[in-house]
């Protein structure tokens, strides 16, 4: 299996060499980084090469990295029924950067890219229609970006008075709180109670 | 050139504009909180868009701050139809990341009680299918083994829905012998009700007429739309990852992949119904193998990732402390990413982990398969009929526990 991956990465490597930046295989999967550039026509070319035919996509999310400089990683996960292989493709994106819409090659790639710009913000240059699709209409923020509170900023609640919904600011009884159970030996970044004045 | 506008001939009763309808959320056809936003032409749907989110609970949000354990709930409440299939993704990913090898008892009650989860979903789908385009007896006569089936969830893990019955590792507790003789006998049993069903709905004219030649699913299309599961194999493509990349020890069975032939909704009904056969038979070699010598290992790899038993924390401090650990803090999972992927009933269930080495995921996206065949209901149900939009839905099986997450 690994043999194969890592017999197609050199493959991928070799044909698109603009292209790809850099491609491991690691716990049984290949990951080829790409150029954000190059995406689309790295995508066609994974679909219609006979050693790949990566028809299908499975999937496309990403990833943020808030303290890198390009913050986000999208990630496509793609599948070829004919060679029965997987491969992942990611392209690294900075807040204020367009990703290509792959929906040229992939039409399925429509509702996860809306997704992907709901939950992360990131724009799709060339996508048809990209709404948001999971969150609440009129809904502020995106949720899966590291900085989003898990609580969120806003609360609904049925208004008996008004007779409909209303939003309203989020009020916690008691704190979000977030238990660290990392030991002080392992580095904990907090300091214990009645610590300080050893530090 | 003509004068004016060549359409100007039409009567003011022929200007008609197209109509637009609201197709839910609150509507017993679209199998939860589905708004379909309909453009209608007469009866005929011209556009088809589908508004979902209603359902949206945040799953990947909440998943990033708590710990790998706690998060294992999670995942029965995506589809909750078919609860341990979607566990059985999570747990590969953990298992796959810290290299853990799960016992072989353990991982015959997995592919046993995931074939439990394949009946419970497709029991599901095709009786209310069939209610949709109008038959009401299927639902009365398949809701009796799913309930039965329920009970025997309920004597593995103590819950008819939530289980939390997978865990990294293994499976949380032994089944006792008189279950596995009691899912022995309701196996026996069982393909009586698949055959009364069959001869209820199977060759019926009215049920005939809403499904076949309905949603015609191409090859293409299945490529096109990242469709899986009884979707893909519904067009004639023998896709199934049981068979094309084996995982537990699904490569030990002997079963058939059923394969359609027109990708019609009809064809993914035949599928369904003959699919729930061939878990029936997995289920009965699944018991005959639970029954070996070589069977009788632990249900769960004992490391890390799972609790002492509980007569050694009577006596031993390293175990008490091991699970005082182990239910506050968690087990950490080494730093790397994988995609782990199961043939849930509704297609390929994935879970995307990105574990950063601490004791919480960093990123877990989870792939629902039926996220992929909503969406393309635009495509799917163009130029078909307000009728057929519920049959379509119907045969996608969408559960929209897992398409909003």
């Amino acid at each position: 299996m690994s043999e194969a991956l890592e017999e197609l990465s050199a493959h991928v490597a070799l044909k698109r060499p603009e292209a790809v930046v850099s491609a491991a295989v690691a716990w049984g999967e290949l990951t080829v980084e790409v150029q954000p550039a190059h995406l689309l026509a790295f995508l066609e070319f994974l679909k219609t090469d006979a050693r790949c035919r990566f028809g299908q996509l499975i999937d496309i999310t990403a990833l943020d990295h808030p303290e890198r400089e390009r913050r986000f990683d999208v990630v496509y996960h793609l599948l070829s029924m004919q060679q029965n292989q997987r491969i992942r493709v990611k392209i690294a994106v900075a807040e204020d950067e367009f990703a290509p819409s792959a929906i040229p090659v992939h039409p399925s790639a429509n509702w996860y890219e809306r997704e992907t710009f709901d939950m992360f913000g990131i724009l799709f240059s060339g996508h048809p229609d990209l709404r948001r699709l999971l969150t609440d209409y009129g809904f502020r923020g995106h949720p899966l970006r590291k900085d989003f509170p898990t609580t969120g900023y806003t609360e609904v609640r049925y208004d008996e008075a008004q007779k409909r919904v209303v939003y309203e600011p989020v009020k916690l009884v008691q704190e979000f709180r977030q238990f660290d159970f990392m030991s002080p030996w392992e580095g904990a970044q907090y300091i214990l109670p009645g610590d300080e004045k050893k530090a | 050139m003509m004068d004016g506008k060549f359409d100007d001939t039409l009567t003011g009763e022929q200007k008609i504009r197209n109509f637009n309808i609201n197709f839910g959320p609150q509507h017993p056809a679209a199998h939860g909180v589905l708004r379909l936003v309909l453009e209608l032409d007469g009866e005929v749907v011209e556009r088809c868009d589908p508004h979902i989110g209603l359902l949206h609970r945040g799953t990947e949000k909440l998943m990033e701050s708590r710990t790998y354990l706690q998060n294992l709930p999670y995942l029965d409440r995506l589809d909750y139809v078919c609860p341990m299939n979607q566990e059985h993704a999570w747990c590969m990913a953990i298992e796959r990341l810290t290299g853990t090898v799960v016992p072989r008892r353990a991982s015959l009650i997995r592919v046993l009680y995931s074939e439990i989860g394949r009946i419970l979903n497709h029991l599901l789908n095709v009786t209310t299918g069939a209610m949709d385009v109008g038959a009401l007896t299927p639902p009365l006569w398949g809701f009796v083994p799913r309930e039965e089936l329920m009970a025997f969830y309920e004597r593995a893990c103590g819950a008819r829905l939530h289980s939390a019955y997978f865990r990294p590792g293994g499976v949380h507790q032994d089944l006792p012998p008189k279950l596995i003789d009691d899912i022995e006998k309701w196996c026996e049993t069982f393909p009586k009700v698949l055959d009364d069903i069959d001869g209820l709905i199977t060759e019926n004219r009215v049920f005939k007429q809403r499904l076949v030649d309905i949603a015609i699913i191409s090859a293409q299309d299945v490529e096109n739309w990242g469709f899986t599961g009884v979707m893909a194999r519904g067009s004639g493509l023998a896709w199934d990852l049981r068979r094309s990349q084996p995982y537990e020890c699904y490569d030990e069975f002997d079963f058939q992949v059923p394969v359609g032939k027109n990708g019609d909704c009809y064809d993914r009904y035949l599928i369904r119904m003959a699919e729930m056969r061939e878990s029936c038979k997995i289920m009965q070699q699944a018991i005959a193998k639970l029954r070996e010598p070589a069977a009788q290992t632990d249900v769960m790899a004992r490391g890390k990732l799972s609790p002492p038993k509980r007569a050694e924390m009577k006596t031993s401090m390293e175990a008490l402390i091991h699970h005082f650990k182990l239910y506050t803090e968690g087990f950490h999972v080494p730093a790397g990413e994988v995609y782990a992927a199961v043939e849930a009933p509704k297609g390929e269930f994935g879970v995307y982990l990105v574990a950063d080495g601490s004791n919480k995921p960093y990123r877990v996206k989870l792939r629902a398969p039926g996220f992929a065949h909503l969406q393309a209901m635009d495509y799917l149900g163009k130029n078909h009929l307000l009728a057929d939009v519920t049959a379509i839905i119907a045969t996608m099986d969408i559960v929209f526990g897992e398409v909003d997450r």
